[in-house]
């Protein structure tokens, strides 16, 4: 059986796009979304529901498409995603849903997460909301940290009647989304029109506030109130490689670069306040999806001609989405696979001139199942570069276990929680990045999620 | 743009210490409440602003504010300037850091102080102060005006002396001259703690080395988040990279690479100077607010 092809999505050309910070990829129109959706086999046994952290009930909300029912697939998408018009754009679809689709096996699987997101700006467009009036109960939650996770789980809460409260120490809300991901792959716009929704249905949210050095969780409950406490901090500690010269002007973390550019809105400088300093040859040392935002951002910043990512494994084993290596090859990033710095030489006044890189091999897989990098003894080389980001992963700050009685953590720094998110505290869950180390949003959704329940559960049979 | 609508931080107190320092109490009741010595706030002044370390100079719980001085170097520090009592800060957290700890057995300590760090040094000193230790004090600047913060010092300390470059308070020339004094003749000083420029902490610790003395310093890098996020603040503190926004702003002055640290400061002087440039030509220069 022949099927048709995949509907392209329309994009912002290469050569005009590297001189924007505007979203890349632009969306299909009704016509194209009827189209792609119409590809859709309507399984009685869709596997790729399964392939879905949260079980989006995909055949479903397609069907309403083809018939032109936006509205409609916008609340079945709803039902089980709060974050659709995000995740419709960063999901690793060809990870989850997507690669169960039936259709990789005659062809192209359906394009779901663009489906995804074409219903999820239909209804930020026409302003159609959840219609949601749960009877209020009278317990207080609070809520730390404002990434997917956070919101996720204040969402669920808030649905539920609960009084919630959302701490964050940005001044700013939505974690990673809103710090690390780039306005060219994730418009803010979105990020707020999603926390909007929140504040609709009745979120509390404090910002600046860093729980820990603010104020204690144990403080929370024991004076302010709070029933029980949801911790989505994230991984945020940025790991550098230990190397010498790490510490010379202008080599920064992927956090610092990436913060500096979409938080603090960098790439308008001096418009905005905040500064960015790069010079004329990036290298970004790292292969997941941080690499990829730091390189495309970098490359985007005045006065750069040349981004290298340097990755120590080859094209095969990068962790990044696809759609953003493909996109990063477009732009005209350029790649050194299998090869791995070793030194940052600096200049008599303390910026970097250049970085000394091994030539690595793959050898046996490791825990991960990926093959191991080796170094090759005697093939070091060096890279004229004068502007390094180490874009190495991230790991979960220990502020909170370190302050909060009784929580108990991973030797990496992990929380240590139950399938559910229950803490070794009660009345204390947590999820996301702060319990598995640096995952996706649609991951520490789903934490956030399943921490709900379990909150609902534990306030329902608290007398 | 987001609104803020809930909760704003209101200048309740503004004074001119000097033609280029200032003094804000802002209204912020959770920093205030868990404020200890020695750590910092991280504020953003609007919208479009960057986020400024500044230390918490004094804090009052009761009343729910906490006071910030600050010396105006820059943009961002200028604009803050122009701020009035009544006027609204976009954000301040705090209180981030960690807070000084002193040798057990030690009994008599000397604060040394330049610039806007005599604020920053004046609540460590307080608190000990209030322990019981026996505190002493050497404060430096410019000139007398720039000696601020002398009333409370002396209102803490058993001795201040104090040291200018031209001389028109206590002795001509720099804090190290007269801490070179104190150590040869006072045998008892058993701990020192010093906070200001990096290039007199730096001199500082070097002449407390050579008298086997445990100083403490309270580092002062470019910061971005504050949480230990992004790295920005990093220095070296014996051979090993530390966040200063977590580890620090204080530690052991003798193993602190402030070389390193001076570097560091000049990542974004170009940048700096766009910006300040920019913003006199669009505020007529030199406006100081009232
Ligand atoms: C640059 C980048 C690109 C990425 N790209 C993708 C992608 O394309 N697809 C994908 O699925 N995933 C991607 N990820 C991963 C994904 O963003 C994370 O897995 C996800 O955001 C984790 O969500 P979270 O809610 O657990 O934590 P976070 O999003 O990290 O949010 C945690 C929040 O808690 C706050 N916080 C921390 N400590 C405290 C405290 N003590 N008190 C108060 N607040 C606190 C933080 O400021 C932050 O706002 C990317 C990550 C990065 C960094
Ligand atoms: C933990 C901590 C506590 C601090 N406490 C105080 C305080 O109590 N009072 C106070 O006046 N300042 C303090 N600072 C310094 C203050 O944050 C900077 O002066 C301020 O950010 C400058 O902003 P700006 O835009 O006005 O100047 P910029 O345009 O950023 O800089 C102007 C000039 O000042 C220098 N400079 C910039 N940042 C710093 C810095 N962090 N330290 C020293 N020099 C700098 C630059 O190199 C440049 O020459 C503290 C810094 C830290 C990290
Ligand atoms: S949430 Fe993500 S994984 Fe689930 S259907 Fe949507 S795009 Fe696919
Ligand atoms: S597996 Fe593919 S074809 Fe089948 S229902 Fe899911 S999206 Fe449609
Ligand atoms: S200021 Fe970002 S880690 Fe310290």
């Amino acid at each position: 059986m022949a099927v048709k092809d995949r509907v392209p999505m329309r994009e912002q050309d290469p050569k005009v796009r590297i001189k924007n910070f505007d979203e890349v990829a632009l969306g299909y129109t009704e016509e194209e979304a009827i189209l792609e959706a119409s590809r859709c086999l309507q399984c009685p046994n869709p596997t790729c529901v399964a392939g879905c952290p949260v079980h989006v009930r995909i055949p479903e909300f397609i069907k309403a498409i083809t018939e032109r029912k936006f509205e409609e697939a916008y609340k079945i998408i709803t039902s089980t995603n709060s974050l659709p018009a995000v995740c419709g754009r960063v999901c690793p679809q060809e990870e989850q849903c997507e690669k169960n689709c039936i259709l990789n096996r005659i062809g192209k699987p359906i394009a779901i997460g663009r489906l995804e997101r074409f219903v999820a700006d239909y209804a930020l467009q026409n302003n159609i909301e959840e219609e949601v009036k749960p009877e209020k109960k009278n317990k207080k939650v609070a809520i730390i940290g404002s990434g997917p996770a956070g919101l996720t789980c204040a969402g669920d809460l808030l649905k539920m009647g609960y009084d919630v409260t959302i701490f964050e120490a940005l001044h700013a809300l939505g974690g990673v989304l809103t710090y690390g991901i780039p306005e060219f792959r994730l418009p803010k716009r979105i990020v707020e029109a999603e926390i909007e929704r929140l504040k609709k249905l009745g979120a509390k949210v404090e910002t600046n506030v860093v729980v820990g050095k603010t104020v204690t969780i144990d403080e929370l409950m024991e004076e302010e109130g709070f029933e029980a406490v949801f911790i989505g901090t994230g991984a945020g500690l940025p790991r550098f490689m230990g190397i010498p010269g790490e510490n010379l002007n202008r080599v920064y973390s992927a956090n610092e670069f990436l913060t500096r550019i979409n938080l603090m809105k960098a790439y308008k400088f001096p418009e905005y306040d905040t500064p960015i300093a790069v010079g004329k040859r990036v290298a970004v040392i790292g292969g997941g999806n941080v690499a990829m935002d730091a390189a495309r951002s970098a490359l985007r910043l005045e006065g750069v001609e040349e981004v290298i990512v340097v990755y120590r494994r080859s094209k095969e084993e990068m962790p990044a989405r696809a759609e953003e290596i493909e996109h990063a090859i477009e732009e005209g990033i350029k790649f050194e696979f299998l090869a791995n710095p070793i030194r940052i030489n600096g200049t008599e006044d303390g910026w970097v001139k250049s970085m000394d890189v091994i030539r690595m091999k793959l050898g046996e897989p490791d825990s991960s199942g990926r093959r191991r990098p080796i170094e090759i003894p005697g093939s070091e080389f060096t890279m004229e570069v004068d502007t390094v980001i180490m874009a190495l992963g991230t790991s979960p700050n220990r502020l909170i276990p370190s302050t909060t009685k009784d929580i108990q953590v991973q030797k990496w720094g992990g929380i240590i929680t139950d399938e559910d998110g229950r803490t070794s505290r009660p009345g204390v869950f947590a999820g996301g990045d702060a319990v598995t180390g640096a995952a996706t949003v649609i991951l520490a959704m789903g934490a956030g999620k399943k921490a709900a329940k379990a909150i609902d559960e534990y306030l329902r049979n608290k007398k | 743009m987001r609104k803020r609508v809930l909760r704003m931080y209101r200048i309740v107190r503004k004074e001119v210490l000097n033609p280029a320092v200032k003094l804000m109490d802002i209204e912020a009741p959770r920093v205030a409440k868990s404020a200890k010595p020695g750590q910092f706030v991280i504020l953003r002044i609007y919208e479009k602003g960057e986020r400024i370390p500044l230390t918490i100079a004094d804090y009052d719980p009761g009343k729910g504010t906490v006071t910030i001085v600050f010396q105006e170097v820059g943009k961002s520090t200028k604009l803050l300037g122009t701020l009035n009592e009544g006027d609204y800060i976009a954000d301040f957290v705090g209180p981030l850091g960690n807070t000084m700890e002193v040798p057990k057995g030690a009994k008599k300590i000397l604060g040394v102080g330049g610039g806007v760090g005599i604020p920053a040094l004046y609540p460590k000193l307080k608190m000990l102060h209030q322990e019981g230790y026996k505190v002493e004090a050497i404060l430096g600047g410019r000139s007398e005006e720039y000696v601020i913060f002398r009333k409370e010092m002396e209102a803490v300390c058993d001795k201040v002396y104090y040291a200018t470059d031209d001389g028109t308070l206590g002795k001509k020339g720099f804090v190290t001259d007269v801490l070179k004094d104190v150590l040869e003749n006072d045998k008892e000083v058993d701990f020192v703690i010093t906070v200001g420029p990096v290039i007199m902490m730096k001199n500082v610790c070097k002449m407390t080395k050579e008298y086997n003395i445990p100083t403490i310093v309270s580092m002062n890098p470019l910061m971005v988040d504050g949480t230990g996020m992004c790295g920005a603040c990093r220095i070296e503190v014996g051979g090993e990279t530390k966040f200063v926004c977590m580890d620090g702003p204080i530690f052991d002055g003798h193993l602190v690479n402030f070389d390193l640290a001076m570097t560091r400061l000049n990542m974004f002087k170009k940048q700096e100077k766009i910006s300040l440039e920019l913003y006199e030509k669009e505020h007529g220069g030199g406006h100081h607010g009232r």
